[in-house]
C-alpha cells in the first residue's frame, strides 16, 4: 500500500507542477533579479568618485588647494573656464555637477568670510536612484570643506586642528542582551539583525503561501473536476490520500518558493548594504546544531501550514473558491513577520508574546534570534508546540476526510438542492399527466 | 452469499432524511437497477454503498464485509462510477488508466491495463491528454477505469447520462459483458428504457423509500403497465 502513497504524490506533483504555475514564478524571479541588478549597480555608484567639472576662477593658493582636493576626490570630466562647455561635457558623459570656484573665493577666505562655490547640478531623472550620484558629489564637497577648515586652522591658529574640528572622541560599547561589544554602535547591530529579521520571515511567508495554496488548489481541482469521489473509493487509506496531497504540495510549493527566493534574495542583497559587522567575534553566531533546529522549526511551520490549508481545502467547492481560501493562513504568516520585523520577541508585551507564540509560523523567526544568543529553551518549547499543532491539524484533516462534509459541504445547501430537484422533476417530466 | 445486503438503511444530511430505511439485496452476478426521479435518493444510496458517505443507521454488507466496520475491505472489491465523474485533465488517457491500476496488486497491473485499453477502445487517442477528449470519449475512459479492475461489484450512477445513442449503446454493451464475466452491477438511472434493457431486477425509489422491486417483466405484469415508467407512476400514485 505504500506504493499507493507514492502514486498519489507523483500524481499531485504532475498535476500541480504545470507551466501555468511555473512560468509566472520564473518571470517574477527574473524581474526581481533584474531589479536587484539595477539597484545594485546604482548603489555601487555611491562608492565611486563623482563625475564632475571644475571651473576655477580663483586667483590665489586657497582656490588652488580646493581645486586640487576636488580633483583628488572626483573624476574630473572637464577643467577649464567655459561654463556652457562644462555643462555640455558633464551632461554628455553622465556626470553630476559643475563646480565653479568664484574669483572672490581667496579674498573672502582671507577676510574671514565664506568663500563661494557655485554648483550647477545636472539631474537627468527624478527617481530615488537619480539622487544618489548628487549625494556623492555633495559628500565630496563636504570633505573638501573639512580639509580646507583643517588647513586654515593649522596655518593660523594651532598645529592640532583635529581638537577644534572634533573636540569629542566617543568610544562606544554596546551591551546587547548581556553581550558586551566594544567599538560597536546600536545602529551597526540593528543593521545586521534587521537583515536577518527580514529574510527569515519572508522565507516563512513564501513557503506558507506557495505550499499552502498548492494544497488548497489541489482540493479545489479534485472537487471541480469531480475526481475526488473516484479517488476516495479506490483501495487506499484516507490517511495516504491526505499525506500524498500534503507531500505533493510541499514538494511543488518548496520548489516554487525556492525559485521565488532566488530572485528575491538577489534583489534584497542589493538593497541591504552596510551590514558588514561580524557578530561571530562576540560569540553571537549560529552553529550546526542551531541550523538544524531552525530547519526543524521551518519544516514544522510548513507542515502546520499544509495541514491548515488541507482543512480549508476540505471546505472549498472549486478551483476559484480555493484561490481565496489561503488568505487566512497567509494572514497568520504575515502577523509574526511584521510584528517581529519591527520588534524583538523578548521586548513584546506579554499578551502580544502569547499571541505571536501561538502562531506556529512565528517559531522559525523567534528561533533564529534566540539561537544566536544560545537561548535554547524557548526554541525547544516552540518546536514542541509546533509538533503538537501540526500533528493535531493533520489529525483533524484526516478525520474530516472520512466525514460526509468532504463531499456534501454545508447541510443547508444539500437540503435546498434536493428539494428543488425533486420539484423540478415532477413538474418537467409529467409522468402523472400521461396517466391522467 | 448475497453480493449486497441492505437492511433498513437511513441516511440523514442534518435535518434532511435522504434515505428513509431502505432494504434490498443483490445476488452475485446480477445487474440490479435503482430507479427514480432526481432527488429520490438513488445517488445517496450509491454513495453510501461506495463508502463515500457515512451510514446514519441500518446495516449494509458487501460480499460479507460490514460497510461501517470494514470500509477498506469493501473498497478493495468495488468500483464506483459517479454520474458526473471527471478525470485528471493533465494526464493522457493511458496515464490515467495506469494511475488507477497502480492502486491494485502489482501482479495484476498489466492485465488490468490491457483490459482498460480494450474497454476504452480509444485507439491512439489514449496517448492524448484527456482535456482533448469529447464527452463520450471521457465517459468511455471512465467506464474502462471502473471495469478494468474486474471488481466484484460495480456501482454505476447514471451510466449513460448525457451521451449520444451510439456511445450509450457501446457503454451498455461493455457493462453487460462485464456482468457476464462475473461482476455484480448496481446501477442507478432515471432512463427507464436503459433499466429495462440492462437490469435483471430493479427497485423503484421515491422520496428516500423503495416503493417496489422485482424483475422488469414481473413489475410490468403486476401493475398491468406497458413499461417501467408507467409502473413507477402507478406505484407512487
Amino acid at each position: 500500500m505504500s506504493s499507493s502513497l507514492g502514486n498519489i504524490i507523483k500524481k499531485e506533483v504532475k498535476e500541480l507542477l504545470t507551466p501555468s504555475t511555473l512560468i509566472p514564478i520564473i518571470i517574477f524571479a527574473v524581474i526581481f533579479g533584474s531589479l536587484g541588478n539595477v539597484f545594485g549597480g546604482a548603489t555601487e555608484g555611491l562608492s565611486e568618485p563623482p563625475k564632475i567639472a571644475i571651473i576655477n576662477d580663483g586667483t590665489g593658493g586657497i582656490s588652488q588647494f580646493v581645486e586640487m582636493d576636488m580633483t583628488a576626490r572626483s573624476e574630473v570630466l572637464y577643467n577649464g573656464t567655459d561654463l556652457d562647455q562644462a555643462i555640455q561635457v558633464v551632461s554628455d558623459q553622465g556626470g553630476t555637477a559643475v563646480f565653479v570656484i568664484t574669483s572672490e573665493f581667496d579674498q573672502n577666505i582671507t577676510e574671514n568670510k565664506s568663500g563661494v562655490i557655485q554648483i550647477y547640478w545636472i539631474l537627468e531623472g527624478s527617481g530615488l536612484l537619480d539622487g544618489l550620484t548628487t549625494e556623492a558629489a555633495a559628500g565630496m564637497l563636504s570633505q573638501v570643506s573639512y580639509d580646507l577648515s583643517k588647513a586654515i586652522i593649522d596655518s593660523h591658529y594651532t598645529d592640532n586642528s583635529t581638537v577644534i574640528l572634533e573636540p569629542i572622541n566617543a568610544t562606544q560599547t554596546t551591551i546587547y542582551k548581556g553581550t558586551e561589544m566594544p567599538g560597536v554602535t546600536p545602529g551597526m547591530i540593528l543593521a545586521v539583525m534587521s537583515s536577518q529579521s527580514f529574510i527569515v520571515p519572508l522565507i516563512v511567508v513564501m513557503v506558507v503561501i506557495y505550499a499552502g495554496s498548492m494544497v488548497v488548489t489541489s482540493m479545489g481541482n479534485e472537487k471541480e473536476n469531480k475526481t475526488l469521489e473516484t479517488l476516495l473509493t479506490l483501495p487506499v487509506r484516507r490517511t495516504y490520500i491526505v499525506f500524498g496531497k500534503l507531500a505533493g504540495a510541499a514538494i511543488v510549493g518548496l520548489l516554487l518558493a525556492a525559485i521565488y527566493m532566488v530572485g528575491l534574495g538577489y534583489y534584497m542583497s542589493s538593497l541591504i548594504s552596510g551590514a558588514t559587522l561580524d557578530l561571530s567575534q562576540y560569540g553571537i553566531s549560529l552553529d550546526l546544531l542551531d541550523y538544524i533546529l531552525i530547519g526543524i522549526s521551518l519544516f514544522l511551520a510548513l507542515l502546520s501550514a499544509l495541514a491548515l490549508c488541507m482543512i480549508l481545502g476540505i471546505f472549498t467547492k472549486n478551483y476559484k473558491a480555493a484561490q481565496t481560501m489561503t488568505l487566512p493562513v497567509t494572514m497568520l504568516a504575515l502577523i509574526p513577520m511584521f510584528v517581529l520585523m519591527f520588534s524583538d520577541f523578548s521586548t513584546l508585551p506579554l499578551v502580544a508574546q502569547v499571541l505571536v507564540f501561538a502562531i506556529p509560523f512565528s517559531q522559525p523567526i523567534i528561533a533564529i534570534n534566540s539561537l544566536m544568543f544560545g537561548e535554547f529553551a524557548i526554541v525547544l518549547v516552540g518546536i514542541a508546540y509546533q509538533t503538537a499543532f501540526a500533528v493535531g491539524a493533520m489529525f483533524v484533516a484526516v478525520y474530516l476526510f472520512k466525514k460526509d462534509i468532504l463531499l456534501t459541504g454545508r447541510v443547508k445547501s444539500v437540503e435546498g438542492k434536493g428539494k428543488r430537484s425533486s420539484r423540478r422533476f415532477s413538474l418537467n417530466l409529467g409522468w402523472r399527466k400521461k396517466k391522467v | 452469499m448475497a453480493a449486497i445486503e441492505v437492511t433498513n438503511l437511513t441516511k440523514k444530511y442534518g435535518p434532511l432524511e435522504a434515505l428513509k430505511g431502505i432494504t434490498f439485496s443483490v445476488e452475485e452476478g446480477e445487474v440490479f437497477g435503482l430507479i427514480g426521479p432526481n432527488g429520490a435518493g438513488k445517488t445517496t444510496a450509491l454513495r453510501v454503498l461506495s463508502t463515500l458517505l457515512e451510514v446514519t443507521s441500518g446495516k449494509v454488507t458487501i460480499y460479507g464485509y460490514d460497510l461501517v466496520k470494514q470500509p477498506e475491505k469493501v473498497r478493495e472489491i468495488i468500483s464506483y462510477l459517479p454520474e458526473d465523474a471527471g478525470s485528471y485533465k493533465n494526464m493522457k488517457g493511458i496515464e490515467y488508466l495506469r494511475f488507477i491500476a497502480a492502486f491494485f496488486h502489482a501482479d495484476r497491473k498489466d492485465q488490468m491495463l490491457e483490459r482498460g485499453v480494450k474497454i476504452a477502445n480509444l485507439g491512439e487517442r489514449l496517448e492524448d491528454r484527456i482535456d482533448t477528449y469529447s464527452k463520450g470519449m471521457q465517459r468511455r475512459l471512465l467506464v474502462a477505469r471502473a471495469l478494468m479492475i474486474q471488481p466484484k461489484l460495480a456501482i454505476l450512477d447514471e451510466l449513460t447520462s448525457g451521451l449520444d445513442v451510439i456511445n450509450a449503446q457501446t457503454i451498455r454493451r461493455t457493462v453487460k459483458e462485464s456482468a457476464k464475466q462475473g461482476t455484480t452491477v448496481l446501477l442507478s438511472s432515471h432512463n427507464m428504457l436503459e433499466v429495462e434493457l440492462m437490469c435483471d431486477r430493479i427497485a423503484l425509489i421515491d422520496d428516500g423509500r423503495i416503493v417496489a422491486s422485482g424483475t422488469p417483466q414481473g413489475l410490468k405484469a403486476q401493475y398491468h403497465a406497458a413499461n417501467i415508467e408507467d409502473v413507477f407512476v402507478e406505484v407512487v400514485r
